[in-house]
């Protein structure tokens, strides 16, 4: 554990130091099935049921490359502006761990998929910061041990391990930045908005879950600091087991604090693996291994190379969807949004609801202005993110097309939106069922409106007497006497009219 | 003739006529297995039943007047245990895997099986393949049918001593560096490396994936051929497995059986001769050479000088991929498992099992593997070895470019004592100098019996090489040779395998 006063403050951190990052994310592909055999690629599921002799490494078994995770890596790479490799190989990565049924990881060495591209990342002020990739590979995932007895659900000091080879040999996809330098005290924001925006552009692709929670995207951050403009290069750590996009940002800044204390005392670095710990913010040293890990790649021998012809890619370049970044520029600009509105939308993740509701009638304004206000308050209320709450961009646009029609007011198109989300069905049925409909009798208006006049003679003279203003006290009392259920404009139309 | 002293092709025929059934042909085998394998030891595990239910299949075929499966359907044939197989132990002759039953069949136990070959059991190998003996083996040697005293070959002594010991009529081996036909050589067998990829490696436990080919053995050409063409062809399991015909090679055999080569152009390998090998080993080479001049073949003088660096480039390749592929024999899921006792970790267990589970050779070749893909030395010598692998490619095409198929001797010497080079893995290794270039090139390569050698009266073994997927080149060739071979000789050699009952 350290202590906080292991810890350098922050803006003392940044005066002294320049940061520099890495990020390694490693992507779970959503393919049917796994990477080399036909075992079915599903989260959860009873322990080994989705396994056969291949991903169990039996004596004997071969691999056979599922080829859409093929076809996935090169969309991948062609989304992050990559090359494409013309021959590429796979790699036999040696180590041993019990999850991993061959001890060996088959991977991708010194001839990844894809290479040298970049991301364009939009950092909370609006500003694009360029991330560059390294490179994305292929891979396979590992099992899951599972460490029963002893206190920390480590492998150290536990009774006995199961293993679950579910996991092992589901296709992941490995994206690895080059060095980032000059973020300085933004480091933390760039490195969280760089797994945000990958996030997002993996979900546009629509080859991946990408549920930090679940491990479907990991990420894992490395990050040294140099003395400030000295150019020197500082020793790294990897911090592990960053599972939010939220901790992605804790780990980078709390690595720098804990970096900083040190060198600012004379200290080295030491290269290693820490491991982030959600709940008190912190890293630690990983089991520091006395030798240097050796993974003696080779060629993968079992499988032949992957030489993608440039049609292939051309053809897969052109299934490419619409770039989260892009998109946002288009619809900033056709919306005519403000970097702010933006931002919010962005931020409530709201883009493809509000999208949505305009395609189904309403304005890019009055949809907005129910995602991001009135139905973002209900889900926090809620406890659940925006998109998962019970009402449809649809039943929303109905809403509004109600309003505009005059059939409701604003305020009883809350009380619609609640019923909808409450799970009284569509929007009219609520309309009918809770008795929502605006009264636009005119008669019953104008009884409604005398009997406030005469209630309160005396605001009813100063209309009279030209003070318009005070006809609003008569609208509330009209208003309350309708339970709401008027048009507040048109009752104010009757009461000046009355009074004239 | 008996039953068991019959070729596989003679068999098939007389139990699809009917004059004999495919039961009474695997119990005489059966029969022959109790009565001479505890002095040859050449199989590990015999499945009675198993055997017996398939042989009544294709009598039942038989009887209802069914087309047989394969024209080898109810031949009995002995598979090496390195090639997994339902209902029986697969154990690649180690301790780590004793007593492990393979959930799923290979892709050649399935074939076999689809084509109605009664499977008779597993034959002995060196651990994981790896060795020139089968002296490496956990379960004791295999003995040389020809003097029980000698080595059988290895790694698949086996599966060729069970044919010279007429306790199978038809063997499969597996051949990474020679270990189908320098076992074929020294038995008096032929012996088949076909083109790597045309014999699917699924199920196959991997000693060296690159190198590793499943093949046929067998007492004729023909019934190798026979049996070749069951087991080769595409399979999707196998990602290294060539999509293309299998190459007509039983119509080859058929073909060479008439005795006419001519036409043919047949290249000595220069650099397979002279200090090493036994005289009697280059007679009997030389004399088949002549013969096949006979025949009408011209025959020319070819250097291959990559060859010479063959060897060394196998010891790093094979050992590297093997320290690799044998990293899975672990104790977490199957085999062995040692120090499994509350009282060790994960990571103990795991070495206490592989120390315990793992012979000599095969540790010895996981340290040199381990050593020559280590940082820092990977490219002295697992990069070398794989430069040295495309200039041994190049002569071979270099060779193939003027003349048909290559030959030489199979090995260099006759079955040495048992015991005698196991404190010398340099001169164990020596055994497989002229089969491994095949290996590493992948191309087609096959041992044919010569004759014996006048020195000690041990069999010599012909070795014809053939470009990739030309595997009928070598059989039209290997087949007139035999023809005249045994025409000159005074009949069948291997019919010279001394008696061996009531040893
Ligand atoms: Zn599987």
């Amino acid at each position: 554990m350290t202590s906080v006063a292991d810890l350098m403050d922050y803006d003392e951190v940044v005066a002294r130091f320049d940061p520099m990052l890495g990020l390694e994310v490693h992507v779970e592909l959503h393919t049917k099935t796994k990477m080399f055999c036909g075992c079915a690629n599903e989260f959860g599921g009873e322990p080994n049921t989705h396994v056969c002799p291949v991903c169990l490494a039996a004596p004997g078994a071969l691999p056979v490359v599922n080829g859409v995770a093929v076809e996935s890596a090169i969309r991948i790479g062609l989304a992050l502006n990559c090359e494409i490799a013309e021959w590429c190989r796979f790699a036999r990565k040696n180590y041993f761990y019990p999850d991993m049924p061959k001890n060996f990881q088959t991977s991708q060495y010194d001839e990844p998929i894809a290479f040298n591209g970049y991301l364009d990342v939009t950092l909370d002020d609006g500003e694009i910061f360029r991330v560059e990739i390294e490179r994305a590979h292929m891979e396979e995932d590992t099992g899951k041990s599972l460490h029963v007895g002893g206190a920390t659900g480590r492998i150290h000091g536990a009774d006995h391990s199961l293993l679950d080879y579910n996991r092992a040999g589901v296709p992941l996809i490995e994206i690895v930045t080059k060095m980032i330098p000059g973020t300085a005290e933004r480091a933390p924001e760039v490195a969280r908005a760089y797994v945000s925006a990958l996030r997002d552009l993996l979900k546009a692709l629509d080859v991946s879950d990408v549920r930090m929670d679940q491990g479907s995207l990991r990420c894992d951050a490395n990050v040294s600091l140099s003395p400030k403009d000295s150019g020197v290069l500082g020793t790294r750590t990897e911090t592990k087991n960053v599972n939010s996009l939220r901790s992605v940002e804790r780990a980078v800044r709390f690595e720098m604090t804990r970096q900083a204390a040190i060198l600012a005392e004379g200290g080295e670095i030491v290269q290693e693996t820490r491991h982030f710990e959600e709940a008190s913010g912190t890293t630690r040293a990983g089991r520091r291994k006395e030798t240097a890990e050796d993974y003696r790649y080779f060629p993968e021998p079992d499988l032949v190379p992957i030489a993608p012809s440039r049609e292939w890619v051309e053809e897969l370049r052109l299934t490419l969807p619409e770039m989260p970044a892009e998109r946002r520029k288009r619809i900033k600009a056709e919306w005519s949004l403000t970097d702010a509105e933006l931002r919010d939308l962005v931020n409530a993740d709201a883009i493809d609801l509000v999208a949505a509701t305009v395609e189904a009638g309403a304005t890019s304004v009055e949809a907005r202005s129910w995602w991001v206000s009135y139905l973002m308050q209900q889900a926090n209320t809620r406890g659940v993110e925006l998109g998962a709450l019970p009402i449809t961009p649809a039943q929303v646009a109905k809403v509004v097309a109600l309003v505009n029609e005059g059939a409701l007011t604003n305020k009883l198109a809350r009380e619609v939106v609640i019923g909808v989300l409450d799970g009284e069905g569509e929007p009219e049925q609520v309309v009918e069922a809770r008795g929502l409909k605006v009264v636009s009798d005119d008669g019953a208006l104008e009884k409604a409106v005398d009997e406030a006049l005469a209630a309160q003679p005396d605001v009813a003279d100063k209309i009279r007497d030209g003070k318009v203003a005070a006809a609003g006290a008569i609208v509330g009392a009209v208003m309350k006497a309708t339970k709401g259920q008027a048009d507040a404009k048109r009752v104010r139309e009757l009461v000046i009219a009355r009074c004239s | 003739m008996s039953l068991i002293r019959s070729t596989a092709a003679e068999l098939a025929a007389k139990i699809h006529g009917g004059e004999v059934s495919a039961v009474e042909v695997a119990q005489a085998h059966l029969d022959r297995i109790s009565s001479v394998d505890k002095g040859v030891n050449a199989f590990l595990h015999v499945d009675t039943d198993g055997a017996l239910a398939a042989a009544k299949k294709v009598d039942d075929d038989v009887a209802a007047g069914r087309p047989v499966a394969s024209p080898l359907a109810g031949v009995p044939l002995a598979l090496k245990d390195v090639l997994v197989a339902e209902g029986m132990p697969t154990t690649c002759g180690s301790k780590i895997l004793e007593g492990w039953h393979s959930p799923y069949d290979s892709t050649v136990t399935r074939r076999l099986r689809e084509a109605g070959v009664v499977i008779l059991g597993k034959t002995n190998m060196d651990e994981f393949a790896m060795g020139s003996s089968t002296e490496n083996s956990a379960y004791g040697p295999t003995h040389n049918p020809w003097d029980l005293d000698r080595i059988p070959g290895g790694s698949g002594g086996g599966s060729s001593a069970a044919l010279a010991a007429f306790e199978a009529p038809l063997a499969i081996g597996t051949d990474t560096g020679g270990s189908i036909r320098q076992p074929g050589s020294v038995t008096g067998t032929v012996g088949v490396k076909p083109t790597y990829g045309s014999v699917s490696r699924y199920g196959l436990v991997a000693f060296s994936s690159s190198l590793d080919q499943a093949g046929p053995c067998a007492r004729t050409v023909l019934d190798a051929a026979l049996l070749h063409e069951v087991i080769a062809g595409y399979d999707n399991m196998d990602s290294t497995s060539i999509d293309a015909p299998v190459p007509p090679v039983v119509a080859a055999a058929r073909e060479g059986a008439s005795g006419d080569l001519s036409g043919v152009r047949v290249g000595v390998v220069s650099q397979f001769s002279g200090e090493g090998y036994q005289p009697g080993v280059l007679a009997s080479f030389e004399a088949a050479v002549e013969q096949l001049r006979q025949l009408g073949a011209e025959v020319v003088q070819v250097s291959c000088p990559s060859f010479d660096y063959a060897m060394p480039a196998y010891y790093l390749i094979a050992p590297s991929e093997a320290s690799s592929n044998l990293a899975r024999f672990d104790a977490m899921r199957y085999g062995l498992r040692v120090g499994d006792d509350g009282t060790h970790g994960a990571e103990e267990v795991m070495a206490l099992t592989r120390d315990a589970g793992f012979g000599a050779e095969v540790k010895r070749r996981i340290m040199i593997g381990t050593y020559a893909l280590s940082s820092g030395y990977y490219d002295a010598y697992y990069g070398s070895a794989q430069k040295v692998r495309t200039l041994i490619a190049r002569d071979f095409d270099a060779a193939f470019a003027t003349v048909d198929v290559l030959v030489s001797p199979t090995t260099p010497t006759t079955a040495f004592k048992i015991g005698e080079r196991v404190d010398d893995p340099m001169a164990m290794y020596k055994a497989d100098l002229c089969t491994i270039p095949s290996n590493l090139a992948g191309n087609a390569a096959m041992s044919v019996p010569s004759g014996l050698s006048a020195d000690d009266g041990l069999p010599v073994g012909l070795q014809i090489m053939a470009p990739a997927l030309q595997d009928h080149r070598m059989y039209r060739v290997a087949a007139a040779y035999e023809v005249a071979r045994d025409a000159a000789q005074g009949g069948p050699l291997i019919q010279r395998v001394p008696q061996l009952e009531g040893i």
